[in-house]
């Protein structure tokens, strides 16, 4: 366990060390502005809540977190440093869940340096500080989703920009999946509980609640499974494609 | 000690590695040698724990490779072949870095650090970041991570790579000084490298042990061993006057200068007391005259072309 918090600590690092974190925190932080007060209109609604804030927080990520994500195992390929590093006395489970956990923990940061749109809504009126809280901590489990969507995709393929088209795509496909326009395109004849199921895997299902203020258990089980199933699956493909 | 056991590769229809089989012990730096695409590398990755035999096993140590694997790699440094690292990490973080996951804290690890900086003589680029230093520099930066927790077994796939001469010279006798209580080993395709360093020579040719000894050994299988070589300063007829000895087995020109001829000795004894006595009496037009080891170029291009390797 102690090396998953030393492989932590350079990853985060790493981030840092090159100007991609601060890029990226800048970035997340205009298009969210842009979002929130322009298209979200959260003075226009005159309600002391951040729903506009985190109801575009899935689009958002549906590129940012890929952008963070794409080079998690690539850059590790492309430069031979992965054969370093699974060739220390490490395992490759702590280094998956090490180098997701530093990516994951960057959009974290992004998310917490939104607090001046957290301190506007406070300044204008008097909302519900837990409501917006637990929001934040749905949306930054979203991006965990996303994150180890391109873990996995990151770990298919030396070349990281084919891992952000990939992750894109895959992404997309969570979050419409619970969508109303996927959903009415299914045949009447089509089994209801086969609907649900797949409504369920709907990335908008789990967090449209969660933004809201509805704090579901079962939501951050969600994610949580989600976040496991990837990243397993990160680590078998990483155990058979390391080869070439 | 290393032991490999019928250790096999295979990369879906291409077998890399066929059925290796050989046991390295304490303080043996084995030369590891092959042409392009002899499974050499495939080979230490496999050692290394990096890929997963299809069949056979590695221990170190008595510590299996594939099932207990962190024990096993805990006693190995391994430079892998380009001295990947990272790249926006300067020298000093990168060795911190890799102390750490080795186990040492606090000052233990200051002192490991500082000691390989000295080691492989890296003060001057400490604080640089690996990315601008020179080809020769990332080599020894991979090298210092290879060796910071003081390993029983070194592995190096080509360590002198893109070095230039006073560096390579510097590296070898790195590992010579290692090596005494150690096990090394070291892939290379410079054959100098394997007299220079090695105690032991194995050349692998698709996947198979086609050689196995000390380089002397292996010298001696060269036609060219106890050859006598001899420079002229205008055209003569050797072979004449070497008919009559029964241990000359040819005379050979070489291909570069017309006057240089080597004399082969049929196996590997030496005739260079009776050539020498030859050349006296009959007044050879002699500039040079020395015997040869025997060449271990030739030894490795007869036995990886035996199976159709090389190139």
């Amino acid at each position: 366990m102690d090396n998953l918090g030393i492989i932590f600590k350079r990853e985060l690092l790493s981030y840092f060390a090159t100007p991609l974190a601060y890029i990226f925190i800048v970035i997340f932080l205009i298009a969210n502005g842009i979002f929130t007060f322009d298209l979200g209109g959260l003075y226009a609604r005159g309600q002391a809540d951040l729903l506009p804030f985190f109801s575009f927080h899935p689009w958002l990520y549906l590129f940012m977190v890929p952008a963070i994500g794409m080079s998690l195992w690539a850059d590790e390929r492309k430069t031979g440093t992965i054969e370093l590093l699974l060739t220390l006395p490490v395992r490759l489970a702590h280094v998956v869940v090490a180098k997701f956990l530093a990516a994951w923990a960057l959009t974290g940061i992004a998310l917490v340096l939104t607090f001046p749109v957290w301190l506007t809504v406070n300044y204008l009126g008097d909302p519900d500080n837990g409501v917006i809280l637990a929001a934040y901590i749905g949306s930054w489990f979203m991006a965990g989703g996303f994150l180890s969507i391109a873990s996995c995709m990151s770990a298919c393929t030396k070349n990281s920009v084919i891992a952000f088209i990939l992750t894109v795509s895959i992404c997309f496909l969570f979050v419409i999946m619970g969508s109303p326009i996927l959903l009415e395109a299914f045949p009447e004849w089509f089994p209801q509980f086969l609907v649900d199921a797949f409504s369920a895997m709907g990335f908008l299902t789990h967090f449209d609640s969660i933004a809201k203020g509805v704090l579901d258990i079962r939501d951050f089980l969600f994610f949580t499974v989600f976040i496991a199933a990837w990243l397993t699956a990160s680590a078998i493909v990483i155990e058979i494609k390391k080869a070439n | 000690m290393i032991e490999i056991r019928n250790l096999s590769k295979k990369f879906d229809q291409f077998t890399a590695v066929d059925d290796l089989s050989f046991e390295i012990g304490e303080g043996e730096v084995l030369g590891f040698l092959g042409p392009n695409g002899a499974g050499k590398s495939t080979t230490m990755k496999v050692i290394t724990g990096f890929l997963s035999a299809s069949a056979g096993s590695v221990t170190i140590d008595g510590h299996d490779i594939s099932s207990d694997p962190i024990k096993a790699k805990a006693l190995m440094g391994y430079l892998p072949e380009g001295a990947p690292s990272y790249g926006d990490m300067s020298t000093l973080e990168f060795l911190r870095f890799i102390g750490r996951i080795r186990g040492y804290r606090g000052e233990e690890l200051e002192q490991r650090v500082a000691h390989v900086i000295q080691e492989v003589a890296l003060q001057s680029v400490a604080n640089q970041t690996i990315e601008t230093l020179s080809k020769g520099f990332k080599r020894r930066v991979g090298l210092a991570q290879a060796i910071i927790h003081d390993p029983k077994v070194l592995v190096l796939d080509e360590p002198t790579d893109g070095l230039d001469p006073n560096q390579k010279h510097h590296v070898r006798e790195l590992i010579k000084n290692l090596a005494q209580d150690k096990i090394v080993i070291i892939s290379t395709h410079i054959l100098e490298e394997v007299t220079a360093v090695c105690s032991r020579a194995i050349i692998i040719s698709e996947g198979k042990i086609v050689a196995d000894g000390t380089p002397a050994d292996l010298e001696s299988q060269s036609k060219y061993h106890q050859a006598v070589s001899v420079r002229l300063t205008e055209a003569y007829d050797l072979e004449a006057d070497l008919s009559s000895l029964t241990d000359v087995s040819g005379v050979e020109r070489d291909e570069e200068n017309d006057l240089v001829f080597r004399i082969l000795a049929k196996d590997g004894k030496s005739i260079f007391t009776q050539v020498s006595e030859i050349a006296q009496a009959k007044h050879w037009p002699i500039t040079e005259f020395h015997v040869s080891r025997g060449q271990l170029e030739d030894v490795f291009r007869t036995a990886t072309q035996q199976t159709g390797g090389a190139e």
